[in-house]
């Protein structure tokens, strides 16, 4: 590129060649500049979206990330972290965000009823117990200001125009009315749409009293077209941060758990989020109505996710060493059918698999089994074994892959020497091929263990946990693992009151049992690889 | 330099990401829902796509009148639900959302749905769907259609009516199908479908206030209860009832003409073209009324819309005409709500044969603690017709499981 600027560091290039890339001005450095521009626009398009939406969080991580990426790509010293960043930053946002957030929310009573912040509960209590006076009539009312105060213009069924603000109670005026509609009130300006929706907010909050009594009520409205007469019977005192009902004369204060709370007990319905503390902890262990479900459950998620994998690799194992014979015909043809339902999506092989397995209706006994009326799905054992197969099914293609790799990097002078040793067959697959083999594939065994320990997808597809204990008092069932488990209880699926404090503490329990049995698994693969 | 050519891929793409993060979730691609009104202010609206054409042509009139564009923005009918209440406290929810009425309990404990105040509107609607929509006092919920099921008939395979269950199990040997009737079960039972035949012995879910409104006393046990659960397993034991028969292969069966009665609502009836249908009452299996559950489709008002007054004119004035109220009812043939509406579309008999069966039904209950109902029910009436359990101790069972996870 002839222009001045290149040919003026063309010297400076070569002398820098192996200090640093961020300031050699090559062609690809344009192509370098061009596209943090790009990045540095789209973030700051972000940023202002979140500027826009108040969304302060995001809109701080922006700035910090964008600031970051300008830094690592643009300056001398931060070459090694070129490659790093980029798989760093979807590391904090893909997941120590998301870990992060679970845990805070595990800490909270996040959940039906406890669902936003203190203000908005505040709020939601007193629309609700603001009620239409009974038996007063509507009027047509129309918005009127003064200055920058508001009113309203209403017109009952005489025929009589009365004004009022929110400090002024409603008196009669002499107005004129076109067609049922006040057009002109002496002192006030009638406010068009325009306006009136400008200030919304402003309308639909204002009260204008009835008289002098405030026992009366007052005119509100919800359309700016219609007015009621309404009371409240509920009132916060900000002062104090208290609830009175005015009916009752009851006085309710906020409370640990987020409620507005009586003496005698009572509470108001509409909570906010706080923290709690280890309760979600504790309160996992101490219902006991979970208590003899939950180590079923805990025992068959175990059984469940070792069986999977046990069958699994054994299957695709002995199926890549036959298929690992360089005696068979068509091998290509054959391995690629085998992988073909690890192509299908695993929820989708789950229906279908549900749908053939149908107690009347299925493939599976209408038509193998010549019309048998097997409740494959419905009976506690075979239900078991039927989510075992399915799994098979759809977990063996992926184990017949990885062997079949792992096979054909074995080293085969080992292999020569052990036909020369006077080794079987047989011998040499136990002595020789499977250590090697476990080297390579015990990590992924590993990493299969603890998606099978998760794999909601499949039960919740399949059986939905059922067939359900017939001897608990929880909705649970034999086919349940311990994540569907935590759906269920944390009411996540609707059956219950959503909880997801608990849901959250519950996920993190998992996580813990299934990092720490990865971890020691892992820490016994390094030591067969030191044996090798 | 490949490599970071790369990488810088790699952030711009991070960078959308975040991008979409920060203007809140996919389905509300803009900040409409929380600018401040004036000119061109916007109002959101979630629909389902059922609802989606109808809403906007109500919503076209009141831009043209009013000069407010209305955004409606498609949603899963399933997903609303959870949606609007995680959404609207962080102010990224929509100004009206399309619902059911047996929502309301939940919303309001959230705190994310208004109060509307219909005024003298409210006598222009069927009762039962204001009833439905109210709490405590308050109506929360413009309503515009009913829906409950009833019991439809293939009139080529059974002329009559039957009055009573033994009737219509006897009409439908008659006919010399396959199923005398069908009724979708499922596994894990369908206790929705059930309900009017449960109502027929006296066991209503919750005990009704006398305004109509549920408190949170379950009436389902003690010996009504019983007695239907009885019912129900001498009926699997006929094979009249079957937990095999799920709604689609209720549906396909019926369509087949493999038998002349299914009990089921105004949605199955696309499925049973070019069939001669007729609507009639749910024949009484335990000697009372066979009350069927109402269930109100409607739309609720954010309680964090800044656009309150805006959302309240588009429902008061523009979706409770009857022109609209009739556009929601060609797109999904439930009955309107609206009294008027009614009367027109029930000239279509099989619309006015479900109005009918609405005029017994009993609204769903909207209390939160029905949430925790649903669950055990099902089962134990699959269990009755299955003869897994025993039908009295199974019912007895469940009555206590579901007082424990009311009051736990």
């Amino acid at each position: 590129m002839p222009t001045p600027e290149s040919t003026a560091v063309a010297p400076r290039k070569r002398r820098g060649r192996d200090l640093s890339h961020a300031r050699d001005f090559r062609p690809g450095f344009l192509v370098k500049l061009v596209l943090v521009a790009l990045i540095d626009a789209f973030g700051i398009y972000g940023i202002l979206a979140a500027w826009n939406q108040e969304a302060w969080g995001i809109l701080t991580s922006m700035v910090v990330l964008l600031a970051v990426t300008n830094w690592v790509y643009f300056a001398k010293k931060a070459l090694p972290l070129k490659y790093v960043l980029p798989g760093l930053v979807f590391l904090l946002v893909y997941q120590v965000y998301v870990m992060a957030y679970t845990g805070y929310v595990a800490f909270t009573n996040y959940g039906d009823g406890h669902n936003s912040t203190k203000s908005q509960a505040v709020e939601a209590l007193l629309v609700q117990n603001e009620r239409r006076v009974e038996g007063t009539e509507s009027y047509q009312l129309t918005v009127v200001g003064s200055g920058d105060e508001l009113g309203f213009a209403v017109l009952d069924a005489d025929g009589d125009v009365r004004v009022g603000t929110a400090e002024q109670p409603l008196e009669e005026v002499d107005a004129t009315v076109d067609a049922g509609q006040v057009t002109a009130v002496p002192g006030f300006d009638v406010l068009d749409r325009t306006t009136v929706l400008e200030r919304q907010d402003e309308v639909t909050s204002l009260r204008v009293p009835i008289s002098d009594d405030p026992n009366d009520g007052s005119i509100r409205t919800q359309d700016a077209r219609t007015g009621y007469v309404s009371e409240s019977t509920l009132h916060y005192d900000a002062d104090a941060d208290t609830l009175t009902d005015s009916t009752t004369g009851t006085v309710y204060s906020p409370n640990d758990h987020g409620q507005f709370e009586a003496e005698d007990g009572s509470t108001l319905a509409v909570g906010w989020r706080v923290f709690v503390g280890g309760e979600n902890f504790t309160t996992a262990f101490t219902d006991s109505r979970y208590a003899a479900p939950f180590w079923k459950i805990l025992v068959w998620t175990f059984a469940f996710a070792i069986g999977s994998v046990a069958t699994t690799f054994l299957l695709g194992l002995f199926l890549a060493v036959v298929f690992n014979d360089v005696r068979l015909r068509g091998r290509k043809v054959y391995r690629t059918l085998l992988i073909l339902p690890y192509a299908i999506p695993g929820f989708l092989g789950a229906l279908l698999w549900a749908g053939m397995l149908n107690r009347k209706f299925g493939f599976i006994n209408e038509v193998i089994l010549g019309g048998a009326n097997i409740g494959w799905l419905t009976d506690p054992v075979l239900a078991k074994l039927a989510v075992l197969g399915v799994n098979l099914w759809l977990g063996f293609p992926y184990m017949f892959l990885i062997c079949t790799g792992a096979l054909q990097s074995l080293p085969g002078d080992v292999m020569e020497a052990a036909k020369i040793d006077g080794a079987s067959p047989w011998r040499a697959f136990r002595s020789v091929t499977m250590p090697l083999l476990l080297v390579s594939t015990t990590p992924l065994l590993i990493s299969s263990f603890a998606f099978n320990f998760n794999n909601f997808t499949l039960i919740y597809m399949l059986t939905g946990g059922g067939p359900r204990f017939s001897d608990a008092s929880v909705p649970l069932g034999h086919t349940d693992i311990l994540i569907s488990m935590v759906y269920n209880i944390a009411g996540v699926d609707g059956n219950s009151q959503k909880n997801y404090g608990l849901a959250s503490a519950l996920s993190i329990m998992i996580f813990v049992i299934v990092g720490g049995i990865s971890a020691l698994a892992f820490r016994k693969t390094r030591q067969l690889e030191e044996l090798n | 330099m490949r490599r970071s050519i790369s990488a810088v891929a790699v952030m711009a793409g991070l960078a959308l990401t975040l991008t979409a993060c920060s203007s809140g979730d996919d389905t509300s691609s803009d900040d409409s829902s929380t600018a401040a009104a004036g000119d061109g202010s916007t109002l959101t609206i979630w629909v389902d796509e059922t609802r989606q054409d109808a809403v906007e042509a109500a919503a076209e009139d009141f831009t043209a009148e009013t000069g407010t564009k209305v955004e409606t923005v498609l949603k899963n009918y399933d997903d609303i639900r959870t949606d609007f209440i995680s959404q609207v406290p962080t102010g990224k929810g929509p100004d009206i959302t399309v619902g059911a009425h047996d929502w309301l309990g939940e919303l309001t404990k959230n705190g994310v749905v208004a109060p509307i105040e219909l005024g003298d509107l409210a006598d222009e609607f069927e009762d039962v769907s204001v009833q439905a929509f109210t709490q405590d006092g308050q109506v929360y919920g413009l309503p515009y259609a009913v829906e409950n099921i009833g019991l439809i008939r293939n009139t080529a395979l059974a002329a009559d009516a039957p009055t009573t269950w033994d009737d219509m199990i006897a009409a439908g040997q008659a006919a010399g199908t396959q199923y005398p009737v069908l009724i979708q079960t499922g596994e894990e039972g369908d206790p929705y479908t059930y309900y009017p035949l449960q109502t027929s012995f006296g066991a209503p879910v919750f005990e009704q206030n006398d305004d109509g409104s549920y408190n949170s006393t379950l009436a389902l046990g003690g010996a009504n209860g019983e007695a239907f659960a009885g019912w129900l397993a001498e009926q699997g034991a006929a094979g009249t009832l079957d937990t095999a028969i799920t709604y689609d292969i209720a549906l396909e069966a019926f369509k087949n003409g493999q038998s002349p009665f299914i009990i089921g609502g105004p949605w199955m009836l696309d499925s049973f073209e070019g069939l001669d249908l007729a609507v009639s009452a749910i024949p009484s299996a335990g000697g009372q009324d066979a009350q069927p559950f109402a269930g109100v489709q409607g739309f609720y008002v954010s309680a964090q819309s800044q656009n309150a007054l805006l959302a309240n004119d588009f429902l008061l004035n523009y979706m409770s005409t009857e022109d609209a109220q009739l556009a929601l009812y060609e797109a999904g043939h439930r009955v309107p709500a609206l009294t008027a509406a009614a009367d027109t579309a029930s000239a279509d008999p099989v619309t006015a044969g479900f109005r009918e069966v609405g005029a017994n039904a009993v609204p769903m209950p909207s209390i939160p603690e029905m949430a925790s109902v649903w669950t055990y029910w099902g089962v134990t009436e699959a269990a009755a017709i299955t003869g897994a359990q025993d039908p009295t101790a199974a019912w007895q069972k469940m009555v206590t499981d579901i007082q424990g996870a009311i009051g736990g």
